[in-house]
């Protein structure tokens, strides 16, 4: 293998690894408030994307990306407020059930207000052949704006939730919701606060995605599921190790194509995720004692 | 006289397919007997998913993989073509045994192909072994943990079926010959035998329901219900919790597993969709509406939506009906369709929106 | 036990309910029963999307002319989202309580070999919008279908490489029944062209990066063009991948491309792109002499300014079973048995997809003239010019 053919599979690799991680990251933000896994939040990537296209032949990208990423927070917060809020204590399967549902939902009517066709934003610089060389690979500038984005969102999230007094609390309500409520935080905010985010984040990863994947009413759940496995791989409710998780994924994808025919690039985050179910569910980085101790 | 209570509700059942058939036969609709057929054989699906999350208390998100194993596999062996292997040891036992039968292919060539009856069992026995192995350690597994790896079960065998060529990838299998049961009793979908095989599926209803009853009031059953409602009490008084929900979930599986053998044969062929992520939440919304640990709300309720469905009432909101299903369901009537409770949701929906009219509430 | 009762009592009237409610059959003698089984939600919907679109715009101006020597054209389109077993139930919906005159569809070839049997069965006239040879060989009495032949496309696009001097290729093809397809007639037909497959994979049909495959293939340096099969928007991220990457080998599509969608999705990377097509999508630069350009422009420009969506060549799959369904009722009248050998024996029949001509063995009715090589000319479809 040559040190370019090294760097573009790693360049693939990366890009498609932090995608993962976002929707991983937006798993256990909701997870770590609610308990809930959120089968909907491929959908909020869905929904960034297809909502900025829309916005985009009104108004300039940055407005447009702004306005998707909001309208999708609204979103999540009203996901929050009428189907979630106002269960007292639901059982898994209920939880799984309802999300399922809203997820079904979400892509329908995506479908009937869009359409099924597929649809792309413009490149953020150049268009679609201009390519970078770095390091001796030739990638799209857009490439590194998804890192570069993802990143620092990433960053974001970790400076937010170690600073800021409403970060504290949410990771308070995340620890013990109960002892939360008892020091005066308002939990119930919280968790719609954690809906919000999460929307946010998948939001914005659906807009800068958009030029190299190309939005469609149907990419919620193919998302959802790598999300899912990198969110297990790296321990449930744990966001650094997910980024970690999720670049491992990538990786690993990516390389696969060198040995493996490519018909068989999905059926390796499947089974990777049936490994890790079956033999360490705590995930990579979680500890077997703190994953027992959460409720289900 | 305990025991006859329990078969009154079947004897009704019975009655009522035998009443609707009869009436159609009047007023010449007998066409609603081919999506009555359907039904029934998802049906079959149905009930042993709702016995295993109902009862067992296991998620189950991927059991339409069982469904597909079965159908798959009935399919594939009845219709590929075994004369370029005559010579292999395999091809010739099976011959010796009498499992081989002779035909013409499509293009009139000779063929070679599986008896269904054999094909039958082979594959109901794949999807039972399939399930012992993977049951062990998915059962270890709880809540999430749990539906994932069902999941991801499920994906696994969509994209095999998807990727091999050997299972028709995409366009799946077709020109899957009738199953000839008894002499003169085939399962097949030529119009001629509508009557006959609306009342094959609903016979392998009844037999799936009687059997599911016996085992709900058997020690089996009351082994389940202890572990359902509380695991550890039941480890603690010596019922082998692991044991009892390995073999739930490899019937549920066989369950599956005839149904689709039978549902191939019927339709004449089977394709991936069978095998989706889709087909699968369906099941669990099915089981869900109809209430968990309730028999024959899950089948009331099997039928009744996919008969609409498969007669294009939703249309092409075929999706979002079942999505809107799950979510009113379950936050309606988390117990199915008829425990419904409404005034009791009601006033707690009122109690989170106006604290004065908060009130006691338990789930 | 009260509530077994009250689950019993509920089905027995929601099947009273069902049973009442749908209308028995109102054979009013004037009505002519199409009935379509489309793909029109699900996986598939590219396809069915715009099919059943263009067969109610056409249903509706036949009928605004007065219908077929009188008769009203009634549709009624199933949506089987691309599952077989729908179509399977829909079909013996359509023929025992709709009592239709003939079917239209299914989309996919995976649906279509599932109901063959049952529409010969019920003999019942079927006119496929599906592509696999199989649903016209062996030939059944009343099973038609309407795409052209994979085979040709891959001549055409052989012949082309053949002129250009190209011998050693790259195959990519999706994992739908389409893609399959074409790399079985790929494989098969290489040889009489002196082609050498050099690499040859499969994606997924929900793929959304082909980078590391794109890496993986301009590695090597013996390939001197790509063929992709595929109609998926995988189409187009191909397209952008290989030129991101600098790999500026020609690429040539199936016509699984024939989408002006595919190429603004693919945009500036589009440029140069080969492919076989029917004539729609270049309508405008026939010669006028052509016996299709008129029905392709007019067909064009109806269904752009009835629906907001560009016209396509999968819609014109439909447009081409209607026309043939209703030329036959046209020469024979209402004899389901005479208007199918009315069809069976049509001749110069033009459609989108080329010009038809039936015979009691070809149930497709078109041979390798009907494909025209078209490439991609800043940003617009244009004929290939060598």
């Amino acid at each position: 293998m040559t040190p370019e053919l090294f760097i573009q599979y790693l360049f693939a690799g990366i890009t498609y690894g932090i995608i993962y991680a976002i929707v991983a990251i937006g798993f256990n933000i909701i997870y770590n408030t609610t308990g809930i896994i959120n089968f909907a939040q491929g959908e909020f990537v869905m929904l960034g994307g297809m909502i900025v296209i829309t916005m985009h032949a009104f108004m300039p990208m940055p407005l447009a990306i702004a306005v998707a990423v909001l309208i999708t927070m609204g979103v999540g917060a009203l996901i929050e407020m009428f189907f979630i809020r106002w269960l007292q204590s639901p059982s898994v399967l209920r939880m799984i059930i309802i999300t399922i549902g809203i997820s079904i939902l979400a892509r329908e009517a995506a479908l009937h207000i869009w359409g099924e066709s597929v649809r792309t934003l413009p490149y953020f610089i150049g268009n679609e052949v201009t390519s970078v060389e770095i390091l001796g690979a030739r990638i799209s500038p857009q490439v590194l704006w998804v890192i570069g984005v993802c990143s620092l969102m990433v960053a974001g999230l970790s400076l937010f939730f170690k600073f800021t007094s409403l970060g504290r609390e949410m990771r308070a309500c995340a620890a013990n919701r109960r002892a939360a409520t008892l020091c005066g935080i308002n939990t119930k905010n919280m968790v719609t606060l954690s809906f919000v985010l999460s929307a946010g984040i998948g939001a914005m990863a659906g807009c800068v995605m958009s030029p190299i994947t190309y939005s469609e009413y149907d990419m919620g759940p193919g998302l959802a599921i790598k999300g899912f496995t990198v969110a297990i791989l790296g321990g449930l409710g744990n966001s650094v190790a997910a980024v970690t998780a999720g670049l491992l994924l990538g990786i690993i994808e990516a390389f696969s194509i060198s040995v493996l025919p490519l018909a068989f690039k999905d059926a390796i985050a499947t089974s990777i995720l049936l490994i890790i179910l079956f033999i360490r569910p705590h995930g990579l980085f979680g500890s077997s004692e703190a994953a027992s101790l959460k409720e289900f | 006289m305990d025991l006859l209570k329990r078969y009154i509700p079947v004897l009704f059942l019975l009655a009522l397919v035998v009443i609707i058939q009869l009436v159609t036969q009047f007023t010449e609709t007998t066409y609603y007997l081919t999506q009555l057929t359907m039904s029934a054989y998802y049906s079959v699906v149905v009930i042993g998913l709702c016995v295993l999350m109902g009862y067992g208390g296991q998620i189950s998100l991927g059991h339409a993989g069982f469904f597909a194993i079965g159908g798959y596999l009935a399919g594939t062996l009845t219709t590929h073509n075994l004369l370029p292997f005559k010579e292999q040891g395999l091809v010739v036992f099976l011959d010796k045994v009498g499992f081989l039968v002779a035909g013409k292919d499509l293009y009139g060539g000779d063929l070679l192909t599986v008896e269904p009856w054999a094909a039958c069992i082979g594959a109901v026995l794949a999807s039972g072994i399939i399930a012992l192995a993977i049951g062990g350690p998915v059962l270890k597994l709880k809540g999430h943990y749990l539906a994932m790896a069902t999941l991801g079960f499920g994906i696994i065998i969509y994209r095999i079926v998807l990727a091999s060529a050997y299972f028709g990838e995409a366009d799946g299998i077709s020109e899957v010959p009738g199953f000839m049961l008894l002499p003169g009793i085939e399962v097949s979908g030529s119009f001629r035998a509508r009557t006959l095989n609306y009342y094959i599926a609903w016979g392998m209803v009844i037999c799936g329901v009687i059997l599911l009853l016996n085992l709900i009031h058997s020690r089996v059953g009351r082994a389940l219900r202890s572990i359902h409602g509380a695991e550890e009490a039941a480890n603690a008084m010596g019922v082998n919790t692991a044991r009892y929900k390995l073999y739930i979930f490899v019937l549920s599986a066989v369950f599956a597993a005839f149904a689709g053998v039978f549902m191939t044969h019927y339709n004449g062929g089977i394709g991936p969709s069978e095998a989706g992520i889709m087909k699968s939440v369906r099941y669990v919304a099915i089981v869900a509406v109809g209430g968990m640990a309730n028999l024959w709300g899950a089948l009331v309720m099997g039928i009744v939506l996919n008969f609409l469905s498969l007669r294009g009432v939703f249309g092409s909101y075929d999706d979002a009906v079942f999505g809107a299903i799950l979510i009113i369901i379950m936050l309606f009537a988390p117990q199915g369709i008829l425990k419904i409770n409404l005034w009791q949701q009601v006033k707690q929906l009122l109690s989170h929106l106006n604290p004065a009219f908060r009130q006691e509430n338990t789930e | 036990m009260k509530r077994v009762l009250s689950s019993v009592f509920a089905v027995v009237i929601s099947f009273c309910l069902i049973a009442g409610f749908t209308p028995a059959s109102v054979a009013r003698a004037e009505n002519i029963k199409v009935g379509a089984i489309l793909a029109v939600t699900g996986g598939a919907s590219f396809l069915g999307g715009p099919e059943s679109r263009t067969l109610e715009m056409m249903v509706q101006e036949i009928n605004a002319t007065g219908g077929i020597n009188g008769n009203k054209i009634e549709l009624i389109v199933k949506d089987s989202a691309g599952d077989p077993e729908k179509a399977i139930s829909f079909a013996k919906q359509l023929i025992e309580e709709d009592k239709v005159f003939a079917i239209i569809g299914p989309s996919t070839s995976g649906e279509t070999m599932k109901i063959k049997n049952i529409a010969e069965e019920a003999q019942m006239i079927l006119i496929s919008c599906a592509a696999a040879e199989v649903i016209v060989n062996p030939v059944a009495k009343y099973v038609f279908k309407t795409p052209q032949k994979d085979s040709h496309a891959v001549e055409k696009i052989y012949g082309t490489m053949k002129d250009m001097g190209i011998s050693k290729i790259a195959i990519l093809t999706g994992n739908t029944g389409f893609g399959n397809a074409g790399k079985g007639q790929l494989e098969k037909i290489a040889p009489e062209f002196g082609i050498e497959i050099l690499a040859s994979e499969v994606y997924d049909k929900k793929e959304t990066d082909l980078s590391a495959v794109v890496a993986k293939l301009m590695a090597n340096k013996d390939i001197q063009a790509v063929v992709n099969w595929s109609i998926v928007p995988a189409q187009g991220i191909l397209a952008k991948n290989m030129r991101q990457a600098g790999w500026e080998v020609p690429l040539f599509q199936s016509h699984g491309f024939g989408n002006i969608k595919y190429v603004e999705a693919g945009g500036a990377a589009s440029e140069g792109i080969i492919f076989p097509a029917g004539r729609l999508l270049v309508a405008e630069d026939l010669p006028d002499t052509n016996p299709q350009k008129a029905l392709l422009i007019k067909y064009k420009n109806d269904y752009e300014s009835k629906f907001t969506d560009q016209v396509s060549t999968f819609g014109g799959h439909a447009y081409d079973a209607l026309t043939i369904l209703v030329r036959g009722i046209k020469k024979a009248g209402l004899d389901k048995e005479k208007v199918r050998d009315a069809i069976e024996n049509l001749q110069g029949v033009a459609g989108t997809a080329g010009i038809f001509n039936f015979s009691p063995e070809d149930h497709n009715g078109l041979d390798i003239n009907s494909f025209e090589m078209l490439t991609v000319k800043d940003g617009k479809f244009a004929i290939y010019q060598k």
